[in-house]
């Protein structure tokens, strides 16, 4: 440290003659600047340095308020104070001194105002609007430094709503003779394109027009904003196609001045971005991708010098190649270029190529085979960030052969590595794997024998989770604990392979609690509990007081934090029957009796009455139940009594969190009314207008401050939030969604790593370790790492690429609204629901209900296994699966199902549906030959497309019947009941017409599959109907469909299998899509992977774009509760639109091209004021006032989600301007 | 996008701090001690990229360093940024300033970080990347401190007087700041 003060006491009388030419003023203040930071040098601890800032900052503060301090002065205060800030000491005083610097200084004075500025606000500071005139200002100055000082804080921070006071002054300097102004322009204009899309929507051809700039500099500016509209939205911008390439063409052509080369090679930022703009274009687009094969050729011939930019052009060469439609003569030179990366001794090098195999991977295993040694030698690279690199790569080529070996890797490197984030994401990783294949058992006949010793088993797997559980500790995301004893308790097919699966788990946390706990997470305490009372039952020979006494150490130890001892405690109520059972409860209610925490206290006096009152308990918590059907009563409905009864007696209504919150602010508001009324009239009233409410728009006309709408809001606004969260209505939407959710079909699974074989095998040890060389270690490592890779396997690999983790494929279960996650502590905190609701003496027949789910659960099992394995190979599994598109292609179905006909009574019910798909399109039975024109594709809209439909909906409802409770034997019960249906209801027909569907759009088609894809509009979520077609006359085997989507919830499971697809045959597959976060528009992609005759497996990509506008629905409301409403929402936007050209009454029909365009539920229209409302699926609700005036129209949205009201807006803005 | 551009030690005092996302002061704080913790522990020998903060953005985030002598250079950046591009961008930011400085070392950060902002604010505007041409960033750069000197020799004086009284009034002047002439919406006056 002291040579570093030393050099600065050397510097400083240089540096201060260096400054002293500038005038004598500088000289004091630099060295005031020197003096605090030699003295800050000089310090030693954090506590005397903060005493040393604290004062200057004192010192600073006097002299920005005193009077005489002149801005050359400020200036330098300034500077000083931008050290403190950036040292973390807040010079909030500062701020608007700041301000006033960039307002009144001259040039450099300006400069540093405008620095200080940037560094010092950020974009929701209030002081900013103080900035906005001076931006104004300096934006029209002549001089370039200011314009170009202004542009610059501009694209820095500026608040959202003051960029339309700004925009037209940044619209003109794209035009302007500098081509530096002109550059930071576009990029001001991308910063207000990121936080404001619509309000530079009308500018799109000036961004054009900078693209074709005749400045490189500008051109590549305007690149950043093209990148991300082509980001958010491939398809519109194909067309650019052609230029981006013509541009990098020239480029590398070195047609660019030489100014742009960097290490001779030319421009190698916009090759990148560039090349990146090609990947986002070329991907899942044939055409597209044919016109930049050349140019890519070109890159990655050029680059062949040997600097490290151009391993940056050729990086990014490779992952273009790879994403956008597949050459094989560019893939070859790609994979030769990524073995350069990896082989590579420079480590950036070979991190990246690292990179690159995980990237392509997916598409190309056999390029992972070509550098297993090199993989297996980067697991012992000395970096961590080499070695989690590989690890991400071996996650992506895991399947069920050697997951082990790849898991045991993974928790080697978790036992080493200690950084936070990265053990979080990994032990997600790991315990993802090791649900994925908790006990694959190898499918593949040929693989030696050797690897059958890797073959993991129910052992494994609940070590690996032991493993994890213990590394993870308590920052682990809550869904592996969750994820995990979902998986323990709803269980698989075999209830043998549970038992099994349970005893371990029971008696490896028996063992475990035996020895020293304390080092163990809180999570993994929780798990074991929560296991231990639910599954020691199924260990015969346990002592009955050993679990109990076991769990009740647990709540003597202080390390256990409250949640713990919770459940504990809930654990230790499920086991207390017995003598030894009301010893221990006793002892532990003793305990807690007096603890402080009142929920302990409480739980601990339940155990005990629940160890005194078998009876009691077994009807409370019945032992040996399955968790099936078990129900929550979310809406707390058993509760409607009492609280009616409250209320009767006066008692305050409940208002939820939210509104609570609304009203404060609101009496914010009144709060703040004199300040309102003591602005300028003019102001006043013309805020208010702006700000009328749509409840109030009966006084609009007469509205004249504030105080006119006061007792308007009184109220009515409190029974309103009691309404919506007990009344019925408050709850529909909710209700609905839970009552559709089990109606769907539950779609079958693939299977790809099973057989239908039963299987119990005991966990084999690893191999004794033989004395091996490293190198024929080596070779053993990547023999079992790499198994399963190569051409005969590529349908694993194939099946498995960025798939959402499909956890629970055994028992698809209906959606439950909650999400996964919420699952556990629903479950967890059940029983005691129950209890309470017990000890209250309100005696529901809860127990006896959970009992009746509890078989009905069982039969499900067997219903499930029917439904669930189409890859078991049966005439019955068959028949389920052509039955789908019996409306399609009747000939082809008929003759399938013909085999399946007779074969079991199953088939037979199916075969009876089939007259009811077929009834639009002409049925020839003699047909054998296959059809190839499917009347579908020619007339998707007309009724004959309803037949899949039609089917359909029969199919899911016969499904809906296997579930039903009386159902109690598949093949005696079902003909019946199927039958039964079978006579075509009359309101079939005005069913069918109900949710509307778009047209047919056709996503992707190659030599043999053809797909296609319908948009169905739902009430409870956008069904996508996929339609996929053989088009070969080949059999297709291992048809399987994946959907995914970053942005959207695909409701139901997003992968489908089909086993086989006979010639010109066509299955359909069904997902419900809702839209969580409101976007403008989002993709769904996916892909079809299927095997032809000859054994060789295809991909099919596609992707689906959907917009806001698909999951809007009308929200039917009153005028009434409309106004209730929208005072409850608190997230608005405003805006003019233009209003529509009519002569007789603009505002109706402007109003009725949204509602029918964007599906809005008109409410009213009351003069030149209309109100709408509409709902986002799932549920969000989003309110709209319109007002027209002198040829625009006023919008005003307003939801309680946050970016619902812009995103509508866009899309309100775009239905007008297509009229 | 570039989220953070961090300039810090070997003993992690911070040199220079750039955020192009906001991040409360804290939290700045945190970030850079977070960096510096990650950073540092790294040999010279092992590669320059790194993955998974947990503060900045999660999974999408990358920080791309370089260490010259006493200074780290560290760019917070997020997937849609190239790797290999932000590492030469870092060497072009760095041989800039030394252009600029003549040999630049830690010092000419500490003394003259305004200086450093302006060249950065060349280089890397609003977080994206808008000069990579050094000698372009030299010339701008120039001609913003040529303004610095003939204010500096010429018009100091009367702009020195000017500025003094315009001054006399200071307590006075916030209220002053005209925002009149352009249409300002009264923040958070909710009509209910």
């Amino acid at each position: 440290m002291s040579d570093v003060v030393e050099k600065t006491l050397i510097a400083l009388p240089s540096l201060l003659s260096l400054d002293s030419q500038l005038g004598a003023g500088k000289l004091s203040s630099t060295s005031k600047l020197g003096n605090l930071i030699r003295s800050i040098t000089e310090l030693t601890s954090k506590h005397e340095e903060e005493k040393l800032i604290k004062k200057e900052l004192t010192a600073l503060k006097e002299q920005v308020s005193s009077p005489n301090t002149t801005s050359r002065q400020m200036k330098e205060i300034m500077v000083r104070a931008i050290y403190c800030e950036m040292l973390g000491y807040e010079a909030s005083f500062s701020y608007i001194h700041a301000i006033k610097l960039a307002q009144q200084g001259n040039g450099l004075e300006k400069r540093v105002g405008y620095l200080a500025v940037c560094l010092f606000l950020n974009e929701s500071h209030d002081l900013l609007l103080l900035l906005v005139n001076t931006v104004l200002k300096d934006l029209q100055s002549t001089n370039l430094i200011d314009v170009c000082m202004a542009l610059t804080v501009v694209s820095q921070i500026f608040p959202k709503d003051m960029i339309p006071a700004v925009l037209p002054l940044v619209e003109d300097k794209l035009t302007h003779s500098k081509e530096i102004i002109r550059r930071k322009a576009v990029l001001a204009l991308y910063k207000f394109y990121l936080i404001a899309p619509n309000q530079v929507q009308h500018i799109h051809d000036k961004f054009r027009k900078a693209l074709c700039d005749k400045d490189p500099g500008v051109m590549t500016a305007s690149l950043h904003i093209y990148f991300q509209m082509i980001k958010e939205n491939p398809d519109g911008f194909r067309e650019l196609t052609a230029s981006l390439v013509a541009i990098l063409k020239q480029v590398v052509g070195g047609k660019l001045p030489v100014e742009f080369n960097y290490h001779s090679v030319p421009a190698p930022w916009l090759q990148i971005k560039l090349l990146r703009m090609l990947a986002l274009l070329g991907k899942e687009d044939q055409s597209t991708s044919e016109m930049m094969f050349e140019v890519l050729d070109e890159s990655l011939r050029r680059a062949e010098l040997n600097h490290n930019i151009t391993y940056a052009i050729l990086f990014e060469c490779v992952k273009t190649i790879y994403t956008i439609h597949p050459k094989s003569e560019l893939l070859e030179k790609a994979a030769k270029c990524i073995g350069r990366f990896v082989l590579s001794p420079k480590i950036n090098l070979k991190y990246l190529g690292l990179k690159a195999l995980t990237y392509v991977v997916q598409q190309d295993p056999n390029l992972a085979l070509q550098h297993q040694m090199t993989i297996i030698e980067c697991l012992d690279h000395p970096d961590p960030i080499i070695k989690r690199e590989t690890l991400e790569l071996l996650y992506r080529i895991t399947n069920g052969q050697n997951v082990s070996v790849i898991v045991q890797k993974m928790l080697d490197f978790l036992q080493q590595s200690k950084h936070g984030h990265t053990t979080i994401v990994l032990v997600g990783k790991v315990a993802e794997l090791a649900e994925k294949y908790p006990f694959t058992h190898i499918a593949v006949v040929s693989v030696p024998i050797r690897l059958c010793t890797y073959a993991p088993d129910n052992g494994w797997f609940i070590q690996t989770m032991n493993t994890v559980f213990s590394l993870g500790g308590d920052d682990m995301q809550p869904e592996v604990p969750n994820n995990f004893l979902r998986l323990l308790a709803e269980g698989f097919d075999s209830a043998e392979e549970d038992r099994q699966l349970r005893l371990y788990a029971v008696d490896s946390y028996l063992s475990l609690l035996q020895t020293d706990t304390c080092h163990l997470p809180q999570r993994f305490l929780q798990v074991m509990s929560w296991v231990l009372g639910e599954f020691s039952f199924l260990k015969a020979d346990l002592e009955p007081g050993l679990v109990l006494s076991r769990l009740a150490s647990l709540l003597d130890q202080d390390l256990v934090t409250t949640e713990t001892k919770s459940w504990v405690l809930a654990a230790m109520c499920k086991l207390c029957g017995g003598v030894v059972g009301e010893g221990v409860a006793g002892q532990v209610a003793a305990q807690f009796g007096g603890s402080l925490n009142t929920t302990l206290r409480q739980q601990a006096q339940e155990l005990h009455v629940l160890s005194l009152d078998q009876a009691l308990r077994s009807r409370v918590l019945p032992p040996h139940t399955s968790w099936d059907g078990l129900e929550v009563d979310s809406s707390l409905s058993f509760l409607d009594g009492f609280v009616s009864d409250a209320l009767a007696q006066g008692a305050a209504p409940y208002k939820p969190p939210h509104q609570r919150q609304e009203e404060l602010s609101q009496e914010k508001v009144l709060n703040l009314e004199p300040y309102g009324l003591a602005l300028p009239v003019s102001l006043s009233t013309c805020s208010l207008m702006d700000r009328q409410s749509p409840t109030g728009f009966s006084l609009s006309s007469g509205l004249s401050g504030n105080s006119a709408e006061l007792p308007h809001k009184g109220g009515s606004l409190k029974m309103d939030g009691v309404k919506r969260v007990w009344g019925k209505e408050g709850y529909l939407p909710q209700k609905e969604a839970a009552e559709e959710a089990p109606a769907m079909p539950s779609p079958p699974v693939p299977l790809t790593y099973r057989v239908a074989a039963a299987r119990t095998r005991r966990w084999t040890p690893w191999p004794a370790p033989r004395p091996l060389g490293p190198d024929q270690e080596k070779q053993q490592l990547a023999s079992s790492l790499f198994v399963g890779l190569g051409p005969q396997n590529q349908l694993c690999l194939l099946g498995k690429p960025d798939v959402a983790p499909q956890r629970f494929r055994r028992k698809t279960r209906p959606q439950d609204p909650e999400g996964g996650s919420d699952w556990l502590s629903v479950s967890s905190h059940s029983s005691h629901s129950t209890m309470d609701s017990l000890l209250d003496s309100s005696p529901t027949p809860l127990g006896e209900e959970l009992n009746t789910t509890a078989l009905l659960g069982e039969e499900l099992n067997t219903a499930g296994f029917l439904r669930e394995e189409p890859n078991a190979i049966s005439p019955l599994g068959e028949g389920l699966n052509t039955a789908d598109p019996m409306g399609e292609d009747p000939n082809t179905t008929r003759s399938l199902r013909e085999t399946a006909n007779g074969t079991t009574h199953l088939g037979e019910g199916l075969n009876a549906a089939g007259p009811l798909g077929e009834e639009p399109n002409p049925v020839s039975p003699q047909g054998k030959e296959p059809n190839t024109a499917s009347p579908m594709g020619e007339e998707p809209n007309t009724a004959s497309s309803q037949g899949p439909e039609d089917t359909l909906a029969f199919w899911s409802r016969a499904e809906g019947e296997t579930e039903a409770p009386e159902a109690s034997t598949m093949a005696t019960d079902q003909p019946p009941t199927q039958a039964d249906r079978l006579t075509p209801p009359p309101c079939a027909t005005a069913e069918l017409l109900e949710p509307h569907g778009s047209e047919l759009l056709s996503l992707a088609s190659d030599g043999s599959v053809d797909l296609s894809a319908r948009k169905l509009y739902k009430g409870a979520a956008l069904e996508l109907q996929l339609y996929i077609r053989n088009t070969s006359s080949d059999q297709l085997q291992h048809v399987s469909l994946q959907l995914r989507s970053a942005e959207l919830q695909v409701l139901d499971s997003p992968n489908q299998s089909f086993p086989l697809l006979g010639d010109h045959g066509a299955v359909t597959s069904r997902h419900s899509v809702v839209m969580e976060t409101p976007l403008v528009q989002a993709i769904v992609g996916g892909a079809v992977t299927y095997h032809t005759q000859s054994g060789s497996a295809n991909e099919l990509g596609f992707s689906l774009r959907l917009t806001l506008a698909d999951f809007l629905r009308p929200l039917p409301l009153s005028t009434e509760d409309y106004g209730k409403l929208w005072l409850s929402f608190n997230h608005d936007v405003k805006q003019n639109l233009q209003l529509l050209l009519d002569k007789e009454d603009p505002l109706s029909a402007t109003l009725n091209i949204l509602k029918e365009k964007l599906q809005f539920h008109l409410v009213e229209i009351i003069g030149t004021e209309g109100i709408l409302a509409c709902q986002l699926l799932p549920g969000h609700p989003c309110l709209l006032h319109c007002h027209a005036h002198s040829g625009t129209l006023t919008v005003w949205l307003r939801s309680p989600v946050p970016d619902l009201p812009d995103c509508l807006l866009y899309h309100c803005q775009r239905v007008l301007q297509e009229r | 996008m570039i989220k953070a551009i961090l300039i810090f030690n070997n003993h992690g005092k911070p040199r220079l701090i750039r955020f192009y996302q906001y991040f409360a002061e804290d939290m700045q704080q945190q970030i850079i001690r977070e960096t510096f913790h990650l950073v540092s522990k790294r040999d010279d020998n092992v590669c320059n990229f790194l993955e998974g903060g947990s503060l900045i953005g999660g999974s999408d985030y990358k920080l791309i360093y370089r260490h010259y002598a006493t200074l780290y250079f560290v760019f917070c950046v997020d997937s849609s940024e190239s790797e290999l591009g932000i590492l030469d961008l870092i060497q072009v930011f760095v041989e800039t300033l030394d252009k600029c400085f003549e040999n630049v070392c830690e010092l000419d950060l500490i003394f003259h970080m305004d200086k450093v902002h302006y060249i950065l604010q060349e280089v890397v505007m609003g977080g994206m990347v808008l000069e990579t041409n050094m000698n372009e960033i030299v010339a701008q750069v120039e001609l913003q401190t040529r303004m610095e000197k003939s204010e500096g020799g010429l018009s100091a004086a009367p702009a020195r007087a000017v500025s003094a009284v315009k001054n006399m009034n200071l307590p006075e002047i916030p209220r002053n700041i005209n925002i009149g002439d352009i249409n300002i919406k009264v923040p958070n006056l909710s009509p209910f």
